[in-house]
């Protein structure tokens, strides 16, 4: 069991109430996983070509201006850094591959947890609340966020092993039941070149949507292309710099109720999650049906 | 068309208020296994709260407002319930006896092993709806979802609107009325001829289901049977009386 929420804002003018509205929506699923937790927000404050880095230290303490200038030395370009805890937010005006060829070089353990030109990533294990708490999520503005509470039933309790996933730059998947055939699928793309970080299977999911996101595949059809090959159970909620998509397995052995109206499109494992948002007596409930995608677009 | 008129007789009874904001589910519960028989009462704030009015043994009449949780009135033996809005998973599972009443949707696995009772559903009903049905009556007047009626055992399942895929997979001695179109059947399901006995039984659950519970499109004349095709179930009660 492990919990899903996320909020997709079309009304601006909640934009400064993202991580208001999302922390009592993913503490409230604190009893469906206890054990880690994770948000992936997204707003707009990163400066155009730039790439924002939410980076996890090895021990508190850690220095982590020395390392934002050791990278802008390498690269040859500014980078600038915001500390939350144990988390850093590195900001740095170049390609993907090439900062994070240069972290792995200069702070090999550091870990990445996510990059992107909208998207920050925090996770860890722990309560919701407690993630919330250290990384200030309550205080946190932007347009689009996906959080995850997990019970971890096949794999490790670790801060890479939390969700959400991150396989590219702003995007993010966060994954409620268990997959049965992915050690076949993970192997199939490791032979085409795709590393991973840990045994999970929802990595894989992640791993996999990334891969065909980078062959060209629309956000909507690479779910689709998971309900072909993907065996087991599942609700996905899969968010990009633009879209927010949703897909339950074809047995629908696990839950989402989605909530939309003028101002927002919500999901949540369990409707209570969704009680404390505002106009939420007014909005259309419902729940996907089996093997349908649902996607809704950042306009 | 008479007048329904209702005559209370007795003194008038009270209603009593229950608050999810006040008290955990658990005092919930509590409180209402602790009153008498013939109490009235309101549960208020509920947003979704799962468990509430579970494992209750006596005749009570309980309205929930607005939407509730998973397991709404579940392991139940007597008391009337009415949800004001809608419901989660496992509405009313394992009923033996009482009425369990949905003003809005339920989720999936609706009235699921209920052996007895009345289950009624003024919306939809999601997956799995009379999932392994021993006894109780489930009626939705709206749709229901896949894999509806799995392996029910007895009672009877009433549909209004449409039935989705795999309707009544691996049917024991459940019955299944469809108003509407059926999108597959199941394994070893099949639609069988309607006898008068069938359309006496659809006639009774309108009747208990109420007027206003939106059934007035189902014509029980004019239902889908559903039943056991027995290719798969191959229990005989009568030979050896062993199993």
């Amino acid at each position: 069991m492990c919990g899903i929420v996320g909020l997709h804002l079309k009304d601006p003018a909640l934009e400064p109430r993202l991580g208001e509205l999302l922390v009592p929506m993913i503490e409230d699923l604190t009893g469906r996983g206890p054990d880690s937790a994770g948000l992936a927000l997204y707003d707009r404050s990163v400066p155009d070509g730039s790439l924002r880095w939410s980076l996890r230290a090895p021990a508190a303490g850690y220095d982590w201006s020395t390392l934002a200038d050791s990278l802008a030395q390498e690269i040859g370009q500014p980078a600038s850094v915001q500390i939350r805890a144990d988390a850093c937010l590195l900001t740095v005006k170049a390609p993907a591959d090439q900062v994070r060829l240069r972290l792995g070089e200069i702070a090999p353990h550091v870990t990445v947890v996510g990059c992107g030109e909208a998207m920050t990533l925090y996770k860890d294990i722990g309560t919701a609340r407690q993630i919330c708490d250290r990384y200030g999520i309550e205080l946190a503005g932007g347009y689009q966020g996906a959080g995850h509470t997990r019970m971890a039933t096949e794999s490790a309790v670790t801060t890479r092993h939390s969700h959400p996933f991150s396989p590219a730059p702003d995007l993010a998947l966060v994954h409620n039941g268990s997959f049965s055939n992915h050690a076949s699928i993970r192997r199939r793309l490791e032979d085409g070149g795709v590393a991973f970080e840990t045994d999970n299977d929802s990595e894989v999911a992640a791993r996999y949507i990334g891969d065909r996101l980078e062959q060209g595949d629309s956000l909507d059809d690479a779910m689709r292309m998971v309900l072909k090959e993907f065996d087991g159970f599942f609700t996905l909620l899969v968010t990009s710099r633009d879209e927010f998509a949703v897909v339950r397995d074809a047995f629908a052995c696990k839950p989402l109720v989605v909530a939309e109206t003028e101002a927002y499109v919500a999901v949540a494992s369990e409707y209570h999650a969704l009680a404390t948002l505002p106009g939420i007596d007014d909005a259309r409930v419902f729940e996907p049906q089996p093997e349908e995608v649902h996607s809704w677009v950042k306009s | 068309m008479g007048e329904v008129v209702t005559q209370v007789l007795g003194p008038p009874v009270t209603e009593i208020v229950l608050g999810c904001s006040e008290l955990t589910t658990r005092q919930i519960n509590s409180r209402l296994r602790d009153l008498p028989d013939g109490s009235v009462v309101r549960i208020t704030g509920a947003r979704g709260t799962h468990n509430l009015a579970v494992g209750l043994r006596h005749r009570l009449a309980i309205t929930i407002e607005g939407n509730a949780g998973y397991y709404t009135a579940g392991l139940s033996d007597g008391p009337d319930v009415t949800v004001e809005g809608s419901v989660g998973w496992g509405l009313a599972e394992n009923l033996m006896r009482g009425v369990v009443r949905v003003r809005g949707n339920a989720s999936e696995s609706a009235a699921a092993t209920a052996h007895g009772g009345t289950v009624i559903v003024h919306g939809d009903a999601s997956s799995r709806a009379g999932i392994s049905l021993k006894g109780g009556t489930l009626a939705v007047a709206g749709d229901v979802g896949h894999m509806s009626g799995f392996m029910a055992q007895a009672g009877t399942i009433l549909v209004g609107g449409d039935a989705g895929h795999a309707l009544g997979d691996s049917l024991y001695e459940a019955v299944i009325y469809v108003g509407g179109k059926v999108r597959s059947l199941g394994s070893d399901s099949q639609i069988e001829d309607l006898t008068d006995a069938d359309v006496r039984r659809v006639r009774d659950i309108l009747d208990v289901a109420g007027r206003d519970a939106g059934f007035d499109h189902v014509d029980p004349e004019n239902v889908t049977r559903v039943a056991s095709a027995k290719q798969l179930y191959n229990f005989d009660a009568l030979k050896n009386q062993r199993y």
